[in-house]
């Protein structure tokens, strides 16, 4: 323990070592006592309060593993290798207040949306819904254990197809089914490979898979599993040619729902990705060689270009973010691809930056929306006259999105330009460029309309929502800026947590107590 | 349906067995295959059974669709409500050894190892038993005007 814990008195020394168990138990207690509430209000006060607790313990434990490395918790009491660990490194704690902080912001934006879009008796469950989605996401992140690794997934993803089944109209019926169809496969996907690792490694721990997988050779059924789980996990992110499922999820649920999940979901399946390829995997397998990455490095740009033309040319905003999304996700995985420390960061950084960005952009057509009724491309011509504030922010995000300098898109766009020089691929840093010209197209595009567009309809009427949904936008958008100036905090951060994947890569993470 | 008597009195004296049986699979999931899960959907089967015989109304009168809805959180707050407790007598998340009465932490208890493993399993029979019941009300429901699992 640290000087600075070891001042605090007993009781909050012992609340300190349990705060792993902590973070994932609180939410899913409060997702029992709010489905129990009738007051759609209650629910989301509790919601509320349980959300703003998440980071606070996320950001203890982050504290944490800077001072002591890594935190094991073994849940029952049960020593690690055999009973489930949760292990937090600053890779995890990462994640973790990513998701937490997020969860945090989402909130307040959400009493007036999910009030006007869910109908009275549904919104405890609603609220219920958020709130195991939030437990399973961040069980995703902490556990050490790879088959608990796949019951919160679970968690995490069916919440997620009843919060989607909530949306609007009928179509979120499809959107949800589509998705449930392929989080399905992924997941089968996933745990089929888990199986094959377990048959082969006799263990579920990922600390103790990783160093056993060192002492067998390189045997096809770990190169199945390993492609069983790539594949099962590309689902759940969405990588290029496995999203399909993504756009209509994003466009047809509700706004609070895709609010949180653009800014969540995706991240969540990203790091256990990397936890696979560079902690379970990186010290058996030679990461660079083998074929794996240059597959990624293909869908990764497959993903910034398709996807960003398939986003010029959507109707509807909420489907265009969405492609964007995809896009998005594509600088992400191209980071992870590089294998080095700078690439890493890049696809890291970008983790949090798209969270800020994605979270403000759907945040501003969630207001649109509820002003507006849908946010069809007609509906919003003119919209920058008469919700001045919400498109201004729309705007400066967008930016963001873009990648101009002094905001955080640019922060992750240099940092994965880096790593492509320093691995003399400086094609794909003019790649990364090029593909950044294209979200100029569409990000342009609803500036154009918003603004040099005479105002009709509804759009006439329509105002900016009301503070409490305005300020959520601002932090996010102020975070995009302040973040994209003093990177340190983001950046360096990031760099810590790569810098735990790559060292756990060389196989110190799997020293098993 | 309603005249057959045979059908009917069968029924009711079936009932309480299936309810004990589900007890028993419960309590006895320790030393043989059953535990909370399984002994959930004997329950709900029980229920189940009796709405087939006399009913969808009069069974939602004996098993109201409102318990049921209650006891799907009921089971996951009993289930979390162990941990936390384990929490409060100062030790991991669903250690059960704490449960004991004489607990000493280098020694492994049994005892409460059953208790905890017990409580835990209520739990999930509660959930299990709900979520089965409210999935069936939901389909013999359907078409009988409003939705009553809400």
């Amino acid at each position: 323990m640290s000087a600075s814990v070891s001042s605090l008195s007993p009781a909050i020394l012992n609340l300190i070592e349990h705060l792993p168990a902590l973070q994932v138990a609180i939410p899913m207690l409060g997702a029992a006592f709010v489905a129990m509430m009738r007051n759609g209000l209650l629910a989301w006060f509790v919601s509320l309060i349980i959300s703003l607790l998440m980071p606070i313990i996320a950001l203890f434990l982050l504290h944490e593993t800077f001072v002591n490395g890594i935190v094991s918790y073994a849940l029952g009491g049960w020593a690690p290798p055999v009973g489930i660990e949760y292990r937090v490194d600053v890779a995890n704690a990462f994640v973790l207040v990513i998701v937490s902080v997020m969860a945090a912001i989402t909130l307040p934006y959400a009493r007036k949306v999910v009030a006007l879009e869910i109908a009275e008796e549904n919104r405890s469950w609603f609220y219920s819904m958020y709130l195991l989605c939030l437990c399973g996401l961040l069980g995703i992140a902490i556990t050490g254990d790879a088959f608990n690794a796949f019951v919160f997934l679970e968690v995490s993803s069916l919440s997620t197809y009843a919060m989607i089944a909530m949306g609007r109209d009928r179509r979120a019926l499809v959107a949800a089914y589509q998705y449930l169809i392929m989080g399905t496969i992924g997941a089968t996907l996933y745990v089929v490979g888990v199986g094959l690792l377990y048959v082969m490694t006799g263990t579920l721990n990922f600390a103790d898979m990783a160093v056993r997988l060192k002492e067998i050779e390189e045997t096809r059924p770990i190169l199945a599993a390993l492609s069983f789980i790539t594949v099962g996990l590309s689902l759940k992110i969405a990588l290029f040619p496995l999203h399909k499922w993504l756009p209509n999820a994003y466009a047809y649920s509700p706004t609070m729902a895709t609010v949180f999940l653009a800014s969540t979901a995706t991240k969540v399946a990203i790091y256990l990705l990397i936890r696979f390829v560079y902690t379970i995997y990186g010290p058996s397998l030679e990461l660079v060689e083998t074929s794996a990455v240059t597959v990624f490095v293909i869908l990764s740009l497959a993903a910034m270009f398709i996807a960003s033309f398939a986003a010029c040319f959507q109707k509807n905003i909420e489907r265009m973010l969405a492609f964007s999304s995809v896009a998005q996700i594509g600088y992400i995985t191209l980071g992870i691809s590089f294998a080095v420390k700078t690439g890493l960061t890049g696809g890291l950084v970008h983790l949090v930056n798209h969270a800020f960005m994605k979270g403000a952009l759907f945040m501003c057509t969630g207001a649109m929306m509820m002003r507006l009724g849908n946010v069809k491309l007609q509906a919003v011509e003119g919209i920058g006259r008469t919700m001045p504030i919400t498109m201004g922010l729309f705007v400066a995000a967008g930016l963001s999105l873009i990648g101009v300098p002094g905001t955080v898109g640019f922060v992750s766009k240099w940092y994965l330009a880096l790593a492509a020089f320093e691995t003399g691929q400086s094609w794909l840093a003019f790649a990364i460029m090029a593909s950044s010209f294209i979200a100029v197209v569409y990000i342009g595009r609803i500036v154009e309309i918003a603004y040099f567009r005479e105002p009709k309809g509804a759009a006439l009427l329509a105002k900016d929502p009301p503070p409490s949904m305005i300020l959520p936008m601002i932090i996010l958008v102020v975070a995009c800026f302040y973040f994209g100036i003093q990177a340190d905090l983001t950046a360096k951060t990031a760099e810590l947590a790569a810098d735990a994947f790559l060292s756990s890569a060389q196989g110190t993470w799997g020293a098993v107590q | 349906m309603r005249l057959d008597a045979i059908l009917r009195i069968v029924t009711k004296m079936l009932i309480p067995f299936m309810l004990i049986f589900a007890l028993y699979v419960h309590f006895h999931g320790d030393f043989s295959p059953g535990g909370g899960f399984q002994a959930g959907v004997v329950i709900a089967a029980a229920v189940v059974f009796h709405a087939l015989v006399f009913g969808l109304y009069p069974t939602q009168k004996i098993v109201p669709p409102r318990l049921v809805t209650l006891m799907m959180p009921a089971g996951v707050i009993i289930y979390a409500g162990v941990g936390f407790l384990t929490l409060y007598l100062g030790e991991n998340f669903l250690d059960y050894d704490v449960l004991s009465h004489n607990h000493h932490p280098e020694k492994p208890n049994y005892h409460a190892q059953e208790r905890g493993v017990l409580w835990v399993e209520v739990g999930v029979l509660t959930t299990v038993a709900g979520t089965m019941i409210s999935i069936f009300y939901a389909f013999a429901g359907r078409g009988k005007g409003e939705d009553k699992t809400k």
